[in-house]
């Protein structure tokens, strides 16, 4: 499915990411764990073709990424909900609905915006919307066009207990349903909990790969607090 | 492919008529510009017809810029602009839906201005309105076209309310000239078929830099 080689990424003479490899084959969920300014931000972008890698190559279902066939079939959500606060939550499904040629009458998008927790509120400003009512809007936007694979950047940021269990749920329906997703995030039991692997990016490259099946999460800790250290 | 072209159109116009941010700004620095000239041209009413063209586009192009300056800052609330980025679709489409309506916007703030200024200069020009309305829609596209590019490229900086004036400015000023001077001949000369050259160089201009601005804008918005 995703298939990464020699992949760096400079902005300036700082290196992002460096020499980083990491294959993912089709259906499977990674979390991707890493300091702050590690590099997982800069890996989900490039995959999902905002960002051109400096060097290495990166292929999604064979397309590069950025391409049409590539976007087609990506989802990528992240804390910033993509949304025009000004625009109703119906207005924001409509109008990235119409970008997509998917059909976009009312009906159909109350009931995606009802799937989301979100029934009878489809008419009013996202700007009243809550935080954790914009993320449910956003996943509902983010995966208006059924993808194949989820890129998740700390989706679960700022949500309360009700909302993260949403997602978690979510997520969990998506993965069970045959989707690829890679997830950046911090709560190592969320992302246990949720992934079939455990990926740690250190300093641009990976530096720890676990199948979820062969480490507990205990284990997983103490060897990524290792990597980590208090540096 | 128009379709979403309208789309895009349509949500910017949307939000301007909800927000007001943009028209309102444009309106009022049009009208104050409009206001000083009236004061700094008071000695010189009588060869005031020659003066207008020059004021008109001085008003327009300011205003249009800050029109300009906002059209990209609502899509990077919420990191929208990225949401458009993911999208399946040319991205060319983006520059043709935001080209637009930044020239509908400037377009509305023109017509009110043109108002004002005909009143303040007192200005009887009901003869050459059509005339008025296609140098103001030519130039206004071709302003636009190298506007919408830069605004891109210049809301990704630190300094854009800066920066996109002193970026755009340099290239529109063929489209800024030919438009003054074809001011000029339909307010004082109404020699029209002296019209035909400035506005070939205006519309040549506004395909040229449309076309390019629509294939380089893949690339503008990429890191």
């Amino acid at each position: 499915m995703i298939e990464v080689q020699g992949l760096a990424k400079y902005f300036g003479r700082h290196a992002a990411l460096r020499e980083l490899e990491i294959s993912i084959p089709r259906g499977q969920f990674i979390a991707l764990f890493g300091r702050n300014g590690a590099g997982k931000t800069t890996l989900l972008r490039i995959l999902a073709g905002l960002s051109r890698p400096s060097t290495g190559t990166v292929t999604i279902r064979g397309f590069r990424p950025g391409t049409l066939a590539a976007r087609a079939g990506i989802g990528y959500l992240s804390h910033n909900t993509a949304l025009y606060p000004d625009m109703t939550a119906v207005e924001n499904l409509r109008f990235f609905a119409r970008l997509l040629d998917l059909p976009c009458g009312d009906a159909g998008l109350e009931e995606r915006i009802a799937r989301v927790g979100l029934a009878g509120r489809g008419l009013e400003p996202v700007r009243n919307y809550s935080r954790g009512m914009q993320q449910r809007l956003a996943i509902a936007r983010a995966f208006l066009h059924d993808p194949g694979l989820l890129l998740l950047d700390e989706p679960f940021t700022g949500l309360d207990q009700k909302g993260t269990e949403f997602l978690q749920s979510y997520l969990k329906e998506a993965h069970a349903a045959g989707k690829t997703c890679v997830m950046a995030i911090h709560d190592e039991l969320l992302g246990y909990s949720l992934a079939d692997r455990m990926v740690a990016i250190e300093r641009g490259a990976v530096a720890l790969d676990l199948p979820v099946a062969s480490v507990t999460l205990d284990d997983f800790q103490s060897r990524y607090r290792a990597l980590i250290g208090d540096r | 492919m128009p379709g979403k072209v309208w789309a895009v159109f349509r949500k910017d116009l949307l939000i301007e008529l909800r927000t007001k941010d943009s028209l309102n700004a444009m309106l009022f620095f049009g009208i104050v510009v409009l206001v000083i000239f009236n004061f700094a041209l008071e000695g010189a009413r009588d060869s005031i017809r020659a003066a207008v063209p020059g004021v008109l586009w001085v008003s327009f192009v300011f205003s249009g810029t800050l029109g300009l300056n906002r059209m990209f800052s609502t899509e990077k609330e919420n990191s929208c602009l990225q949401g458009l980025l993911l999208v399946p679709m040319d991205r060319g489409i983006l520059y043709l839906g935001k080209m637009l309506a930044a020239a509908v916007f400037m377009l509305v703030a023109e017509a009110v201005i043109f108002i004002f200024s005909m009143v303040f200069f007192n200005l009887t020009v009901w003869k050459e309105i059509p005339y008025l309305i296609l140098v103001f829609l030519i130039g206004t596209l071709g302003f636009t076209s190298v506007g919408t590019i830069l605004s891109a490229i210049s809301a990704n900086t630190r300094m854009r309310e800066v920066l996109l004036p002193l970026i755009l400015f340099p290239v529109v000023l063929p489209i800024l000239i030919n438009a003054v001077e074809a001011t000029g001949i339909i307010l004082n000369t109404n020699d029209y078929g002296a019209l035909r050259l400035p506005l070939t160089i205006m519309s040549a201009f506004t395909i040229v830099f449309g076309t390019v601005s629509y294939l380089l804008f893949d690339f503008v918005l990429e890191d």
